[in-house]
């Protein structure tokens, strides 16, 4: 297969680690690697992905100091017709995910999205991908086209060491019109409320398994006879039980406790991605497959309401 | 203010006991067991449809894939404030990938009036995040996708929030007519009153089959998809926890011996 694509992905002064991972994906399988990287003043992003990479194209254009799907897209257009890449990967993320599917559909590209795993096979690649929440697995099958465009789940596989040292092609802003359909603002930083979790040392985290916001006082009694904080996943905080800087996960936030008692949580990559630095993890669910028990130390199967109010007493207990 | 809303109809997996176990088939679930409800984001994306018709006037339309079942959630937004209502349904529909699904459902749109059209930003089901976005290539449209906060700055412009990760906003400006693809979170779907119920049960749902969207065969479905899933597993199981054995009262007590031993309680 020809070359394979890698869009770097930066965001805020830090190149995405998403780019290393994707980088180190591409590196296995079997062809050269080009990293696409799209950027103002970022000399050092290009260095970094030239360490994973055969070679780095690197778009250096005020342009491109802030991501604006519509400016990628028109680049990446240009530059695909000229390089006839095999494979283009994107991170299936914030950014990349407002920019593959379209990127795609303008050049009739075969399209997949949140792949955790590719492999070549008859000089094309297939392509892993999870369904319903991380219970299902599915093989992604295409038709033959000269290039596939695939968006990678953030944090699918690990970046590896890097050690390459490509080539830096520095080239001209291959879009000389200016893009006025999208223009960028500015970040807003999601604000800090009265409990930061992301210092905690013991959460409580609860899922849609509490099923309704009357049922939230056992785990506020639970958390307290734990010392612990109460987090969430996305969905409690979408419903309106736990205000947003409660949330662990992608879109969330990054926790370190030192202990994570998931509770009717049932373990999704957007969630599970939050808690890698948990020194232990206990779950609580009462679907033996759902994917938390993966994630988990010791896990309990079970309903949450007997689970929970029983673990209370025996604490309060050992504290009496 | 004129909005396209899309909406799909998923089984219900939001309790996070629920089971998921493949068909026979190999490409498809078991389905007998579950309930079937709107989407998750798309619920979303109704309820910021009606805000910005109650707020700037206005129709919404809703817009579906499905077959006869999916009436309920289509009824279900008419009954909250939608005016129209267009399903799309087809056996050549069948396995089609997220850009084909796009194409199926930019044939419906493209005759409409429209400012802005609605998808949500991710199914329960398949989470390609992809729909969207691909709609609005189709449709020759700018997009904004994860969308958790619209604005309507002028005529023609909107200022939308996408959501990144660490929640994290990225503000930009957008021209319309355009796709936004709607996050959860940025709204409280309301429920549907009596009344509108009641008045959406005599609302016309306009059908439409393969033949009435223009497209060939060679457009949609498997056949008009670049991408095909052609069998789905049972994920490998990495290492699992060491699960607590017993009662409640039994598994209760050696979690919290292990806390106790552990220095964590």
């Amino acid at each position: 297969m020809s070359d394979i694509f890698v869009l770097a992905e930066h965001r805020q002064d830090e190149l995405r680690e998403v780019t290393l991972e994707m980088l180190t994906m591409a590196g296995g399988l079997g062809s050269p690697v080009t990293a696409v990287l799209f950027g103002s003043g970022v000399n050092d992003f290009a260095d970094k992905c030239a360490s994973f990479a055969d070679k780095v194209i690197y778009v250096d254009d005020p342009t491109y100091e802030n991501f604006n799907s519509a400016a990628y897209q028109a680049a990446l257009v240009e530059l695909i017709k000229a390089e006839k890449p095999g494979l283009v990967l994107i991170g299936n993320t914030g950014q990349g995910a407002d920019l593959a599917p379209s990127l795609a559909v303008e050049l009739d590209l075969p399209y997949s999205s949140d792949i955790i795993a590719v492999t070549i096979e008859n000089d094309k690649p297939v392509a892993t991908r999870q369904y319903y929440g991380g219970k299902i697995d599915g093989r992604i099958e295409f038709k033959d086209a000269d290039t596939y465009v695939l968006a990678i789940r953030e944090a699918a596989t690990p970046a590896g060491e890097g050690g390459k040292s490509g080539e830096i092609v520095k080239t001209d802003n291959p879009v000389t019109t200016e893009i006025t359909v999208k223009r960028f603002l500015e970040y807003v930083e999601a604000a800090i409320g009265e409990v930061d979790i992301t210092q905690s040392t013991a959460l409580v985290a609860v899922g849609r398994g509490i099923r309704e916001d009357k049922n939230m006082p056992i785990m506020e009694e639970l958390a307290q006879a734990m010392g612990a904080d109460l987090a969430a996943s996305r969905a409690v905080v979408d419903a309106g039980w736990l205000p947003q800087d409660r949330q662990v996960g992608i879109s969330g936030k990054t926790v370190k406790p030192k202990l994570y008692l998931a509770v009717g949580i049932s373990g999704a990559f957007q969630h599970v991605t939050g808690i890698k630095g948990a020194d232990l993890v206990v779950a609580i669910n009462k679907d033996p497959d759902a994917p938390i028990f993966q994630y988990a130390d010791y896990g309990i199967v079970d309903d949450l309401f007997k689970v929970v109010p029983a673990l209370t007493d025996k604490l309060k207990g050992m504290k009496g | 203010m004129n909005v396209v809303v899309c909406v799909k109809q998923v089984p219900d997996t939001s309790d996070p006991d629920t089971e998921v176990h493949i068909d026979s088939s190999g490409r498809d679930v078991e389905r007998s067991k579950f309930s079937f409800v709107i989407n998750d984001a798309d619920n979303y994306a109704v309820e910021e449809a009606i805000l910005l018709k109650e707020k700037h006037g206005g129709e919404v339309t809703v817009v579906n894939i499905g077959p006869e079942t999916a009436n309920q959630v289509i009824r279900m937004a008419l009954a909250k404030g939608g005016d129209k209502a267009i399903r799309l349904e087809d056996e050549k529909f069948e396995f089609s990938d997220a850009v084909c699904t796009a194409r199926l459902l930019a044939s419906a749109i493209k005759d409409i009036e429209y400012d802005i059209v609605m998808t949500g930003c991710i199914a329960t089901d398949d989470g390609y995040t992809a729909t969207g976005v691909a709609l609005g290539q189709v449709l020759g449209l700018p997009h904004a996708a994860y969308v958790k906060s619209v604005e309507v700055v002028e005529e023609g412009k909107l200022k939308v929030g996408r959501e990144l990760e660490g929640g994290i906003m990225e503000m930009l400006e957008i021209q319309t007519p355009c796709v936004l693809t709607i996050q959860t979170g940025i709204n409280e779907p309301r429920y549907a009153s009596f009344k509108g119920i009641r008045a959406a049960s005599k609302k016309e749902i306009k059908l439409m089959d393969l033949a009435a969207t223009g497209l060939s065969e060679d457009e949609a479905g498997e056949a008009g998809s670049k991408s095909v899933m052609v069998q789905y597993s049972v994920p490998e199981v990495g290492e699992l926890a060491e699960m607590l054995e017993g009662d409640a009262a039994e598994t209760s007590g050696k979690l919290a011996g292990i806390l106790k031993e552990k220095g964590l309680v």
